[in-house]
């Protein structure tokens, strides 16, 4: 059995899809305002392990020129792409963390469904 | 005398308000006059460079400026066969979104010039204005996917910050954290998509992914994907519940443009459908599906209108009913997808939508917010008689009341007659329910107007003044802008939105830069 085409191959993908459902279900059914800013952030980690996940090739270095061989190197750029986007999350999960702090300051609870009043 | 800088504006419109985001903050620690004249001369820098761009673009044809290269028109490195470089490309449409933006964000930023003295954390609440102008202009100039992803980022946290903004109702913080978890889900799908393109095609640049796209199963996904996403985040029906929330909770100037921010994921939406995929895609199928979303929000939207008692919660129900027609005509746009027919002036009509809904729906949160600040009340049910200390307030709510129930002179009617028009041909049972919708949001407004501005004189608003000339001023362009196109909607057609569908249209050329 060659590498392609076992399970090991494809581990890092079937990560990504349970890591985004888990992260969606976080999201639709959790009404703790903490566990749903959780469930983002696992679905914002499961993307970012997709990107890197691409940037495998097979036979190919990872972009570091220190001591590299003469061979075929990838290209850097889901590196760049992973980095950029944990930056952005970072700022995201801390913005959403201080509106649950807000709220928690005016509502006493951070159980959404006590803190809906704007409905209808 | 602008040869030399026409090249480098389409990086200077976006890096200019970046500059002014952050020096701003620094002027406001001299004095708030000074960080007001700074901000005063960055926007107006802005405007005009955006104005000398769009005469450009209108002229000479699309612009493309690739970053870090020796020469802006360098797309593919010497030795390279695909672009590996972030490129900004600029043609009418992305103009004509970034000529609207940059005005409206003028407009509002000369309506808060009073109003938000009154409160603390101004100096903040510029920096983040400026921010969220950073991501929308950079939205509709990117031609990489990825840069997408991140302006989009970039505007949804100064957005959501922006509604927070009155810390001290207990409901902001509320709208802001559901805006914030809209948005953010929204870019991570949007992110989700890139990824799904770059392993295939190891690019990001969208005109090179449309030149190579194969239209397979993974293709189709990923569109399903952008789809959701920019469709949520433009606030159409079924994911429409973020808006009303996050525009009744924001200030009025900051409402009135984040209703520009939802129509430039309009843009982006209208972007993936023609230029990336094209025809590639089943136009007719996709078509319907936009149109019945639209549908869905109008309906969905003018209903809900119906019963609120909050104004800036009401127009927020309308936003999405005003979304709605412009995805409808978009969906009829996409369905017939060519030069000629009813088509086109659907798509047309949906571009002349886009400009008129962001000056409509700006003059009417406009409105709210000099309420808000004249009485310090938002409660329908409350307000009572206005019309006798706010004449010229009262005066411009019925120019955006006319304007976005489509009665004419406004330019609502305009666009509207044009969305009717084309969508009878497509489908006449879909074109009555628009017009039985326009009906409905003209009853809407009308109960505004009897319960905000007629009816008795109450005491506690015998001392209510109208509100400070530079709010006028920034309500009277809105109104002026609405009546002019109103009059002779014939100019701004022919054009101002015709290049535009064009560039929609004929996608060769925005794909056949690299």
């Amino acid at each position: 059995m060659t590498l392609e085409s076992s399970a090991i191959f494809n581990l890092p993908f079937i990560t990504v899809v349970l890591l985004i459902i888990i992260g969606m279900y976080a999201l639709m059914f959790k009404r703790n305002l903490i566990k749903i800013v959780i469930g983002l952030t696992l679905i914002e980690s499961g993307v970012n392990l997709f990107l890197i996940a691409l940037g495998y090739r097979k036979g190919c270095y990872a972009p570091i020129y220190t001591n590299a061989p003469t061979t075929a190197m990838v290209f850097p750029t889901p590196q760049a792409l992973t980095l950029t986007s944990i930056v952005i999350g970072l700022a995201v999960t801390a913005l959403m963390l201080s509106f649950a702090v807000l709220i928690y300051k005016k509502y006493g609870t951070i159980n959404a469904e006590k803190t809906r009043r704007l409905k209808g | 005398m602008f040869e030399n800088l026409v090249p480098h504006l389409p990086i200077l419109i976006i890096a200019i308000p970046l500059f002014g985001a952050f020096a701003s903050y620094l002027f406001s620690k001299v004095s708030d006059k000074a960080r007001d004249v700074f901000a005063f001369i960055v926007l107006g820098v802005t405007e005009f460079l955006v104005l000398v761009l769009g005469k450009d673009i209108y002229t000479n044809g699309l612009r493309v400026y690739t970053l870090g290269a020796t020469s802006a028109e360098l797309t593919a490195p010497t030795g390279y066969i695909m672009p590996v470089r972030i490129i900004l490309e600029v043609d009418a449409l992305s103009i004509f979104m970034g000529i609207i933006t940059v005005t409206v964000a003028f407009i509002v930023f000369i309506f808060s010039l009073k109003p938000m003295k009154e409160y603390s954390g101004t100096d903040k609440y510029y920096t983040l204005m400026f921010l969220l102008l950073v991501g929308m202009l950079g939205i509709e100039f990117t031609g990489d996917l990825f840069n997408l992803f991140v302006f989009l980022e970039i505007a949804s946290i100064a957005g959501a910050a922006l509604v927070a903004f009155f810390t001290h109702r207990d409901e902001s913080a509320e709208a802001a954290f559901k805006y914030v978890v809209i948005c953010s889900l929204g870019a991570l799908l949007v992110l989700f998509a890139v990824a799904l393109f770059y392993g295939q095609y190891d690019a990001l640049n969208i005109a090179y992914l449309a030149n190579v796209m194969k239209y397979s199963l993974l293709d189709k996904i990923a569109f399903c994907v952008l789809l959701c996403a920019f469709a949520m985040k433009a606030g159409s029906a079924p994911m429409h519940m973020w808006k009303p929330d996050a525009y009744g909770e924001a200030p009025g100037p900051v409402a009135a443009i984040l209703v520009t921010a939802s129509l430039v994921s309009m843009y982006a939406l209208l972007r993936v459908c023609f230029t990336l995929y094209g025809r590639g895609l089943n136009t007719e199928v996709i078509g319907w599906i936009i149109t019945v979303l639209g549908l869905l929000s109008i309906f969905i939207g003018v209903t809900m209108a119906l019963i609120q008692n909050n104004f800036g919660r009401l127009i927020g129900y309308t936003a999405v009913a005003e979304v709605g027609f412009i995805l409808l005509a978009a969906g009829v746009g996409f369905a017939g997808f060519s030069s000629t027919g009813f088509g086109f002036t659907a798509l047309q009509a949906g571009l002349f939508h886009i400009l008129n809904d962001a000056l409509d729906l700006g003059l009417l949160f406009l409105v709210s917010g000099a309420v808000l600040h004249a009485t310090g009340k938002r409660n329908l049910n409350e307000l009572s008689g206005l019309a006798r200390n706010m004449k010229y307030t009262c005066i411009f709510f019925i120019v955006g009341l006319c304007a976005v129930a489509g009665l004419p002179p406004m330019n609502g009617f305009a666009s509207k007659l044009m969305i009717y028009e084309s969508v009878y041909q497509f489908n006449p049972v879909f074109s009555i329910i628009a017009i039985l919708a326009s009906i409905f949001m003209l009853a809407v407004f009308v109960k505004v107007f009897y319960s905000v501005f007629l009816g008795p004189e109450l005491k506690e608003f015998s001392s209510v003044k109208e509100v400070p000339a530079s709010m006028l001023l920034a309500m009277g362009a809105l109104a002026v802008l609405i009546i002019v196109i109103g009059l002779c909607p014939d100019i701004f057609v022919n054009n101002v939105i015709n290049p535009a569908a064009r560039a929609l249209i004929d996608y060769g050329i925005y794909r056949g830069v690299v």
